[in-house]
């Protein structure tokens, strides 16, 4: 179907439309509704042949989404349940679309059971189950499986398929003369141990993770999240199990002891975008996140449309609103954190800090005597520095760019745009008498960098002046923020750790825009909570009434730094009589070493670091602990998630309003599926080993259907995002059911490397086995008038699919070609070259330095992504802008794309060396060159025809460019002045007339395209 | 039969076949899509004759629902948000109010990004007057644009649900303001396709800063790829790669296209796959656009009379000389251009930057008005003028931000114009409260902004439909009604 055109039966109410319409056009190209048809046209349309359809619909329904059943249809339906007392969908609270009793007997929400391969006419035609499903459909259809195909042609849609790159002429040479029985099993091994694998498979499954480099929006800052691509990568290298891959993607830091791996892989819900835009709601881009991540989740395991019931009851499928919101509660949990990820070198330079220091603080230890008696008395002592705080709870606050959110300790928490100085300012109602002083708690939280307190980078902060000033409550006017008429004094301030030049007095100094106390500690000491307490000079408070405004300046301008602003703070207040005191412990720690329990050895630790800071006889001990954590190297970190430790509230939002909050739902999984195990927990681990037990029955064959999609052009359901009752019917379903139970549960010995090894469940490496070694796989992909006839889609898989390869394998093709590739694996992304201007396309440019040597010619998955204005080759082929999860690609054909092939400076630079390379390597003759040139392209030799229109262009081109010296060095050269030796016997112009049959060959309809 | 004349004539059909294919779906180019989105579907062999059989590419012209009043559009997109209250809607009462702070029960429960929910009233600082027979009132900051206020319609009623930019900007392009939605040019292009054959059917223009909602707000979102707007350039090639590389000439750029093409033909003929013509003709339509594009943006041979009606200065790249291109590009058939100024938000200095904007602005708009009326083109063309939101009636003050006098966002309400293609010349739309600050009459919210320019082009905003993940998406998602007082 083309665009624009309804594809059935359209000729016949466009006729009728003119008929009635008298003016209106029924030529062809006519987007119209015939006003006059009693039914739906989209009845007459079978709802399955349209899962992708460039129709203007062709629907008098007016709401978005029209039912390809009749309106009476769902009310009959309702009737009949009633009458026959089926009550389940009204129940009052599981109120669903009345379809939803259609849909409870949809294929997809069945659970299959495992169906045994069916006889096949075609027995020799038949190398695994696979085919044997493939030709019962064949049969049926009264078609006949193609031949195999030949061998570079097999060879190079191997390649491509498991690697993204073409085979050399040598492994096509060698593929060719190997006669072992077993060649091609080995041949499959071999790219299935090729690292390129796990950059092939683990591009797939970026796209559904909208894996980026950016955070999205309009600043669409750098992140670093690499290290998740670098694990996905791994994983599926490594061939990690789907269950275990799924698990630690969803919950790796819920697992038993996480690994920094583990607690990385969770980088796939952290994909989400962010928004920094100056004075953002953060709760409103957080809640925007978890839609996200729900959306992400839905469409990746369970091919369903899920975030379709965000605002109300699903249309088609059997999902209510209240079963969205239980399931997003499940990923509702969580801190977005940030974990670090040290190099090799730096886990190991961690590791002997850390044991010297350990070293030290024994050898300290051991210096006091009696220490555990004094440690008991020193903690019970300072039971009367706890004071009595009580928090203020303010019903005001205000700070920009960033913004605060008041959490239900009455703390707050920072987000938003985070890169600018902030001033707090908070406003509270009080007519409490005798205040004596305020205390101000910076407090660590698992959404800071390295849990803060601060908002830098290193958790760190800085409070430059503690202000709090007075209005009577009886003297303020109609502004609510009138200039305040009083200043509290301070007598004094004290934190509960001071550092050199930054102590808490400076709090108090007046100075609004300098010094301050600030966590400015080594390494070790930096990211904990901490106190300051100021104490008024006289009690402060009214029986009428106050208003206090304090103000939290962190400016910070001679540091040069960006935001010091707390992340998270709390303010208190006291009407303790005396000298207040600094409480060394945070409530928890109090808590802890009060209650008389047996400490671990870490808490010993964490014990005695506080006690030592408070013995003055300590201070050289103190001094060379501290030193001990000087060098601590600060490495990257990733975005990965935390779980809070106290559960989040999920509410309904009424019509998915976030500002309006109803019920409370507790987390689940919609009733159609088989229900979340009681004992499983109520979050991101729960839902991950729901997700993969097997008789939930969507997980495995959403997956299975994406894998056979990237061999064969399309999924035996062309929907891989949507399974409900919507999709199209796969075209095998047994095949379908069998490769998910295979999958899962494997029994078929897929090949020769098979043969020696146990099968290991949900194993991705055991399914790309079974597929390429069937004989649907190795078909022929040469299409005749009449397959095309029958079955131009190809869905009946009478041959092998032939289709355009995908915009990063488009562009790792020529450079791999040219022989320019770098074959590193992971690290930061890279910035090939851009055209000059581009980046300014961006609210907010980065620069874009082109990446010197081996960097500036990566696969393309390493490319840095930025979400604002991604790389254009990329998405010129279709590459998904990773603003939402992709699990299907577009494959279109234009222009633009003829445009980059033929002229980015890229792929131009392939074209050059591809030209020197076939010269050097490809023998003395033309001929000899051309074909080798050919063959590095393609894999295959050239036909005659095709030898000879190439020398032609070899010949003429380089007459003209014999003629045009200067121009054949541009075109020979990317430097003119300092040109590269030329190979012997060639001159200029023919190396010239080299590059333009070099540009020809990458530009190539065979070339990007899997035969 | 002789095996190898069988061979033969299996050759011949597929030959026969794909030529169909070639001069049918491929016609402008651009066929492939067809064929791609085909791979995706089930379709019977009738319906995949009857899909051979049908015409030209996606991008061939289209009709659409009803007659259009507009063909074509020019929306000129005001990024960053301009001041309603000192250009288009004036307000008197705010002088009273100049300084005090905002009633409670005004702004009600909106919280704002930078200034307190009880900021100080400000009254624009700029002059309004009526103008020509319609009696529009504009402030003195657009003296050129009320030179044609009788020729274009405004709406003073807007509102959009979106507080900040990118979402803001998407909401006001994509009707939605999560990323991912396809566009409003590709959505028109979807529906209408182009008249075009050596250009894109939607083109983007970008002058100033860049996009808060970057290339999402041109996207194609779920529909396919040929319906994203391609931005052309200011510097360098105006669409990317569009030179040959460095010593490839006209005639050996010619060459290597023909060397491609044979090796592509005897392909098609050896493995019979129709996606290859559409890949030859999508390469010959790259080369056709090699020698237009550069033509359609060379302005040098513009007569003086319309460079200086534009403020166009030759060789310079600005506003004025991109509604010149809009211009140009809707004369050889682009379906619909979309410039994007992103430079309004004047969160300090409302005055200042409002009048700087309007030096860079104004004349042009105006311009573009006029020349387009002077050649018959404003008849069948919809040019709209509008920002994603409005600004405060509040002032904008920060001493630690270092501004003052500005305006904060303001989602409640915003003024768009709109001239040409069906709209109603001289009309002005809605009403706000005395603050400006509430829509009071005639609400027009961005759906049904967007449910009245596909109105103009001739469709009924509800059918114009896409499936995507088993629904049926639309550019008005669940909303929108067209705004009758618009029409002519």
């Amino acid at each position: 179907m083309i665009a624009g055109q309804p594809e059935v039966e359209h000729q016949r109410p466009h006729r009728r439309m003119h008929e009635v319409g008298g003016h209106f056009s029924n030529r062809e190209g006519t987007v119209g509704v015939d006003a006059t048809l009693e039914v739906p046209v989209s009845i007459r349309t079978r709802a399955s042949e349209t899962p992708r359809a460039y129709c203007c619909t062709m629907t008098r329904d007016l709401s978005c989404s029209p039912p390809p059943w009749p309106a009476w249809l769902p009310l009959l339906i309702a009737l009949m349940s009633v009458s026959f007392g089926s009550s389940r969908s009204l129940e009052a609270d599981e109120s669903r679309p009345s379809s939803a009793q259609n849909s409870r007997n949809h294929w997809a929400f069945q659970l299959p059971p495992r169906p045994e391969p069916p006889p096949s006419r075609f027995r020799k035609f038949v190398r695994n189950p696979i085919d044997a499903f493939v030709h019962a459909r064949l049969e049926r259809e009264k078609l006949t499986p193609s031949p195999e195909a030949d061998k570079p042609t097999l060879l190079r849609r191997l390649h491509l398929d498991l690697t993204g790159l073409p085979p050399s002429p040598a492994e096509v040479d060698a593929f060719m003369q190997d006669r072992r029985p077993d060649a091609y099993s080995r041949g499959v091994e071999k790219l299935l141990d090729s690292p390129h694998y796990g950059e092939r498979w683990g591009r797939h499954w970026l796209d559904a993770a909208r894996y980026a480099d950016s955070n999205g929006f309009e600043k669409d800052r750098t992140r670093t999240i690499w290290p998740y691509r670098d694990w996905v990568i791994r994983a599926v290298q490594h061939d990690l199990p789907f269950d275990q891959f799924t698990l630690h993607q969803l919950a790796g830091d819920l697992l038993p002891h996480p690994t920094t791996e583990q607690r990385v892989a969770t980088g796939f819900l952290r994909n989400s975008m962010l928004n920094e835009e100056g004075g953002v709601e953060p709760e409103k881009f957080r809640v925007d996140a978890m839609i996200d991540r729900v959306d992400a989740v839905g469409r990746t395991w369970l091919g369903l449309t899920i975030a379709c019931a965000q605002c109300h009851d699903h249309k088609y499928d059997p999902v209510s609103q209240r079963e969205y919101f239980r399931f997003y509660s499940l990923l509702n949990q969580d801190a977005e954190t940030h974990v670090e990820v040290p190099t090799p070198a730096q886990a190991a330079q961690r590791e002997a800090i850390l044991k010297h220091a350990r070293e030290l603080e024994s050898q300290c230890r051991a210096s006091i005597p009696h220490l555990d008696e004094r440690l008991k008395t020193w903690v019970q002592s300072q039971s009367s520095r706890a004071g009595s705080w009580i928090p203020i709870d303010s019903s005001e606050w205000h700070s920009q760019p960033m913004k605060y959110e008041k959490q239900e300790d009455l703390s707050f928490l920072g987000g938003g745009d985070a890169t600018m100085d902030t001033v707090i300012r908070v406003w509270w109602d009080s007519s409490i008498e005798g205040i004596t002083g305020f205390r101000l708690e910076a407090m660590t939280d698992a959404n800071l960098p390295l849990n803060g307190p601060g908002l830098r980078a290193d958790g760190s902060f800085n409070v430059a002046e503690f202000v709090v000033e007075t209005t009577p409550l009886s003297d303020l006017k109609q502004d609510l923020h009138q200039p305040a008429t009083n200043r509290v004094e301070f007598a004094r301030a004290m934190a509960d750790a001071e550092a050199k030049h930054w102590e808490a007095s400076k709090t108090i100094d007046g100075e609004t825009t300098r010094g301050g106390w600030a966590n400015a500690f080594t390494a070790g000491r930096r990211n904990q909570s901490r106190r300051l307490v100021l104490q008024a000079r006289n009690p402060v408070g009214s029986k009428q009434g106050l208003r206090y405004l304090i103000t939290i300046h962190s400016k910070a301008q001679q540091t040069g730094l960006p935001n010091q602003a707390l992340g998270r703070f709390r303010i208190s207040y006291t009407t303790a009589p005396g000298t207040l005191s600094v409480d060394p412990f945070t409530e928890a720690q109090r808590e802890l070493f009060t209650s008389g329990q047996v400490l671990s050895s870490s808490q010993q630790s964490e014990l005695f670091q506080i006690f030592r800071l408070h013995q003055p006889e300590l201070v050289e001990w103190n001094q060379r602990l501290d030193d001990a954590w000087k060098g601590w190297p600060s490495t990257i970190t990733s975005l990965a998630l935390q779980q809070r430790p106290v559960p989040r509230k999920t509410r309904i939002f009424h019509r998915g309003d976030w500002t309006k909050p109803t019920k409370i739902v507790e987390g689940g999984v919609p009733a159609i599926l088989p229900p979340l195990p009681l004992e499983a927990p109520r979050n991101r681990l729960g839902l991950a080993q729901w997700l993969v037990s097997t008789n939930q029955p969507l997980t495995a064959r959403v997956m299975v259907n994406r894998v056979w999609q990237t061999y064969f052009g399309q999924g035996l359901v062309p929907t891989p995002e949507d399974f409900g009752t919507r999709a199209e019917s796969p075209s095998h379903p047994e095949l379908l059911n069998w490769l998910a139970w295979e999958w899962m549960s494997p029994r078929t010995i897929a090949s020769s490397a098979e043969r020696h090894r146990p099968l290991v469940p949900w194993s991705l490496k055991h399914l790309h086995r079974l597929i390429v070694h069937s004989w649907t796989y190795r078909q022929r992909s040469n299409m005749t008038p009449e397959m095309l006839e029958r079955d131009p889609y190809n869905r009946l898989l009478a041959r092998a699919s032939r289709f355009r390869v995908e915009a990063e394998v488009i562009q790792d093709i020529a450079l791999k070609a040219s022989g320019l590739l770098s074959p590193k694996v992971g690290g930061p992304s890279v910035f090939p070259p851009l055209p000059e201007g581009f980046m300014q396309l961006a609210y907010g440019p980065i620069p874009w330095n082109i990446s010197e040597g081996e960097d500036r010619y990566r696969r393309s998955l390493y490319t840095f992504w930025k979400r604002s204005v991604p790389f254009p080759t990329m998405v010129t082929f279709d590459a998904p802008p990773a603003e939402q999860s992709c699990v299907r690609r577009t494959r279109s054909n234009t222009p633009l794309q003829a445009l980059t092939t033929l002229n980015e400076p890229t792929f131009n630079h392939a074209a050059r060396w591809l030209a020197y390379r076939a010269i050097r390597e490809g023998g003395d003759s033309d001929r000899a060159r051309l074909n080798y040139a050919f063959k590095l392209c393609v894999a295959r030799a050239p036909a005659p025809k095709e030898l000879q229109t190439l020398a032609r262009l070899l010949e003429d081109t380089a007459r003209e460019y014999e003629k045009q010296p200067q121009e054949a060095a541009r075109a020979a050269f990317l430097d003119p002045k300092a040109p590269p030796p030329l190979p012997d016997g060639v001159s200029v112009p023919q190396l010239a007339a080299w590059a333009s049959v070099a540009r020809a060959l990458l530009n190539l309809d065979e070339t990007v395209t899997r035969e | 039969m002789n095996p190898s004349f069988a061979r033969e004539l299996l050759a011949e059909r597929s030959r026969f076949l794909a030529r169909r294919w070639f001069l049918r779906d491929c016609a402008l180019g651009l066929g492939g899509i067809a064929l791609s989105s085909l791979l995706h579907r089930n379709a019977s062999a009738k319906e995949a004759a009857a899909l051979a059989s049908a015409p030209a590419g996606p991008m061939a012209p289209k009709h659409p629902h009803y007659p259009a009043r507009a063909k074509r559009v020019i929306y000129l997109f005001q990024a960053g948000a301009p001041s309603q209250l000192d250009l288009f809607d004036p307000k008197p009462a705010l002088a009273k109010w100049n300084g005090k702070p905002v009633p409670k029960e005004v702004v009600k429960d909106q919280t704002y990004a930078f200034i307190k929910p009880d900021a100080a009233l400000y009254a624009s600082e700029f002059k309004f007057s009526r103008h020509g027979q319609s009696g529009a009132e504009i402030s003195e900051a657009m003296p050129h644009l009320a030179g044609v206020a009788d020729d274009v319609a405004f709406i003073r009623s807007m509102t959009t649900d979106a507080f900040n930019h990118a979402p803001g900007q998407i909401f006001m392009n994509t009707g939605s303001q999560l990323f991912g939605r396809p566009s409003m040019g590709a959505w028109v292009t979807y529906g209408l396709g182009s008249e075009s054959q050596d250009l894109p059917g939607f083109v983007v223009l970008s002058s100033a800063g860049g996009l808060s909602g970057g290339s999402g707000n041109f996207g194609c979102g779920f529909l396919p790829t040929v319906f994203q707007g391609v931005p052309f350039r200011r510097t360098g090639d105006p669409v990317l790669y569009l030179s040959n590389p460095p010593g490839v000439s006209g005639s050996v750029q010619r060459r290597t296209l023909d060397a491609i093409k044979e090796l592509n033909q005897q392909r098609l003929g050896a493995v019979g796959d129709p996606e290859i013509a559409t890949r030859i003709n999508s390469f010959e339509m790259a080369y056709r656009m090699q020698a237009s594009a550069p033509e359609l943006m060379d302005l040098s041979k513009e007569p003086k009379s319309i460079l200086d009606l534009y403020g166009v200065e030759p060789g310079k790249a600005s506003y004025a000389a991109n509604c010149l291109l809009a211009r140009r590009l809707i004369e050889r058939g682009v379906r619909f251009v979309q410039l994007f100024h992103e430079a309004w938000d004047h969160h300090s200095d409302v005055k200042g930057g409002v009048n700087a904007q309007c030096q860079l602005t104004d004349k042009a708009n105006a311009a573009l008005v006029r020349d387009l009326k002077q050649r018959g083109l404003l008849e069948d063309t919809l040019v709209v003028w509008g920002g994603e939101f409005g600004r405060t009636p509040m002032v904008e003050a920060s001493i630690e931000l270092g501004r003052k006098l500005g305006r904060d966002h303001h989602p409640q309400a915003f003024t768009v114009w709109m001239a040409g293609g069906g709209v109603k010349p001289g009309v002005t739309v809605g009403a706000t409260d005395d603050f400006g600050f509430h829509v009071v009459k005639d609400r027009v919210h961005v759906h049904d902004l967007h449910a009245t320019l596909l109105h103009l082009l001739g469709f009924d905003h509800t059918r114009l439909t896409f499936r995507f993940q088993g629904r049926d998406f639309r550019l008005t998602d669940v909303h929108g009604d067209v705004v009758n007082q618009v029409l002519a």
